[in-house]
């Protein structure tokens, strides 16, 4: 096989040579000068260059709203002249002849250790960021500036597990041709990067293995690494990558456009985001709102739950990217598998039937739920936030979830703190219990949105995770097609909108379906968005009666699928 | 020779950005300024480090004294105390 399966984090698709990027430590000699002064005066140009390094990647990341990451740099170039760290390495050399970088390796270790003792994961939290500069400023002083990808041999695909920061730091963007990591998601530092650069990038690859230098083909349109193409691979890619580029410019010029069928029918194409870098890029695209904002970046990586303070200035930030488009911020999401360290999660036999999202929140409201949903009525304050609760699965929890938001609203008020007192509270349908009975559900909220990565799962009792049977996990199923109809009915009859979150939002095989059966907003990966608006717009929804009465009545997901295909539009039109 | 008391009031404490900038205005005195985490009853320590600040660990709500010795000292402290007192709201 030569073929492997990837998330496209930045479509696209080129060919090129392999740059396999492995994070090996350099190996330092640890020896002893003869000349102690020079040596310093080495160590003290090297600082200079890795401050000019921080600091031009300030600038670029600022310019991507990435300012958790430019905080670290702000940080990171402190500390490079702090008596205690840089200049305590400059005292180490002349003190005692080591080389420059066994000097940098033996400060960094020490104080990472210190910061690391501190019972306070907040501040000890800051020995990652020590042990980081201390590998930057080694690669300055060995001429390996992060390790490699400064000096690319020439144009690359760049392959490695997992690209940080500090990787990338030096990266000579016109060198890569595209970026492929074995692990990551679509809202990695891997895929934000690719995306600033504008190259394609594949993430979630597996552990593949690929030889260094070999050709390959980064198909970040059908989503797959090809190794050693044929030379028929090569020419079909060839054209598939003029067709594309071709597409994408006429689309992003109509891309802010509304998505109107020809029979002027219009709905909403929103973009699910995980970051304030995400909504820009969003917006960008054309997206006229967020159905989903995932929280759960600001819970990963940290030995503690972060403040009502840190996550209300997140949400602000996205609200206000959004303007007055709404952003419908989903409440943490974690349990089945997603696990947080800050989060004691107990073992589960069966953790996707056990105590995750929104029943997770309700067991420990104090800590888990009140300040989310506090931080997210003050960030709403004259702005368009909408909220979400995952996980719904009666009526019993809509009724919680809400007495929850109405405790927070009443701590606000009587604390003076402004925040938005209507805010419309919604609940995500995922599963079939809240399905089946979504039209009583529907007068207990302002508006639904379907889920369907966990819909299919629930309902066709398949784990997605698992490859034996990921297969079976078919989103045009018969009976999630019947779900999502009963759930968008049931929402209009109570005269509340319908909305999805999920994949199948996005996925051209399904929008004239979901359009057919009368779905009001769209919410997909912000690069499919000038993608689905195009397809909209040809398409006429008086002439999707046939395919909904299909897809109503059919047996066998083929039979929908056969209808559905008729009108469908993939990434090259 | 001047020593203050604070409650610290930033939401993340002496940490983070709000440590940076305090680090960056202690720089620009030239008097002595050090910085005691009364809560931690931990050593004193130079407040011109910004190692030295984090691992002093002052978490929001902790008692920090800050102790200035020098010519500009009373610029100093009126410079500190704006800054550990009038925290912008998204900050506390």
């Amino acid at each position: 096989m030569n073929r492997y399966p990837g998330i496209v984090a930045s479509p696209g698709i080129v060919t090129g040579r392999v740059f396999l990027y492995r994070k090996t430590a350099v190996q330092i000699a640890r020896k002893l000068v003869a000349d102690t002064a020079a040596e310093v005066e080495r160590y003290r140009s090297c600082v200079q260059e890795a401050d000019e390094s921080l600091s031009s990647l300030m600038e670029k990341l600022e310019v991507d709203g990435m300012a958790e990451q430019v905080e670290i740099f702000e940080i990171q170039r402190e500390f490079l002249t702090d008596p205690s760290y840089g200049e305590a390495i400059a005292e180490r050399i002349a003190e005692t002849g080591l080389v420059a970088e066994a000097a940098v390796e033996d400060v960094s270790k020490e104080l990472a250790e210190e910061f690391s003792a501190i019972d306070d994961d907040y501040f000890a939290g800051r020995s990652a960021d020590i042990l980081d500069l201390g590998k930057l400023l080694i690669g300055v002083l060995t001429g390996t500036k992060s390790h490699g990808l400064s000096s690319l041999p020439g144009p690359s695909v760049v392959i490695a597990d997992d690209l940080a920061p500090s990787d990338t730091a030096g990266i000579d963007r016109d060198k890569v041709l595209a970026l492929c990591t074995r692990a990551g998601s679509a809202t990695s530092h891997t895929a934000i990067l690719a995306r600033s650069f504008g190259i394609p990038a594949l993430v979630g690859l597996g552990p593949i293995t690929v030889d260094q230098g070999i050709e390959v083909v980064v198909d970040a349109v059908g989503g797959a690494l090809v190794l050693e193409p044929s030379p028929e691979e090569r020419a079909a890619f060839a054209e598939a990558e003029a067709k594309f580029q071709d597409r994408k410019e006429v689309l992003l010029k109509s891309a802010k456009k509304p998505a109107v069928t020809t029979d002027g029918h219009r709905v909403g194409i929103w973009a699910n985001i995980g970051s304030v870098a995400d909504a820009r890029q969003a917006i960008e695209l054309g997206a006229e709102g967020s159905g989903l904002v995932r929280t759960e970046f600001l819970f990963l990586n940290r030995k503690t739950l972060p403040t009502e303070e840190e996550q209300y200035e997140v949400y602000r930030q996205i609200a206000e990217v959004f303007g007055k488009r709404p952003a419908i911020i989903r409440t943490l999401d974690v349990g089945g598998d997603k696990e947080l360290p800050s989060v004691d999660l107990l073992p589960e036999e069966n953790p996707f039937l056990g105590r995750r999202a929104i029943r997770l929140a309700l067991s420990d409201p104090e800590r888990l739920l009140y300040p989310q949903i506090r931080a997210i009525l003050r960030a709403g304050h004259g702005r368009a936030l909408r909220m979400m609760f995952p996980m719904i699965s009666s009526l019993q929890e809509i009724q919680s979830a809400r007495e929850a938001v109405e405790h927070c609203k009443e701590e606000l008020l009587r604390e003076g703190l402004d925040h938005d007192r209507e805010m419309p509270v919604g609940v995500m349908i995922e599963i079939p219990s809240a399905a089946i009975i979504a039209d009583r559900l529907a007068h207990y909220v302002d508006f639904f949105s379907i889920g369907t990565n966990d819909l299919v799962q629930y309902t066709i009792a398949v784990d997605r995770t698992n490859d034996a049977v990921a297969h079976l996990a078919d989103t045009l199923h018969p009976a999630v097609v019947l779900l999502i109809q009963r759930v968008i009915d049931g929402a209009h009859a109570a005269g509340k909108e319908c909305g999805m979150c999920g994949e199948m939002a996005g996925d051209p095989a399904a929008i004239p379906l979901l359009l057919a059966l009368g779905l009001d907003d769209f919410s997909m990966a912000p690069g499919s968005v000038p993608f689905a608006k195009d397809q909209i717009r040809r398409l006429s929804k008086g002439d999707l009666e046939g395919l909904k009465r299909v897809a109503v009545t059919a047996s066998s997901s083929e039979e929908i699928r056969e209808e559905t295909g008729r009108f469908a539009t993939g990434l090259l039109g | 020779m001047i020593q203050e008391t604070f409650t610290v009031k930033h939401g993340v404490g002496l940490h983070a950005r709000p440590a940076a900038k305090f680090v960056k205005l202690a720089k620009k005195f030239d008097s002595s300024i050090r910085l005691r985490n009364l809560t931690r009853d931990g050593e004193e320590v130079d407040a011109k480090s910004l190692v030295k600040v984090i691992k002093a660990a002052a978490a929001q709500h902790h008692e920090i004294r800050v102790s200035i010795d020098g010519p500009d000292e009373e610029e100093a402290i009126k410079a500190l105390t704006d800054f550990l007192i009038n925290v912008p709201e998204e900050e506390q």
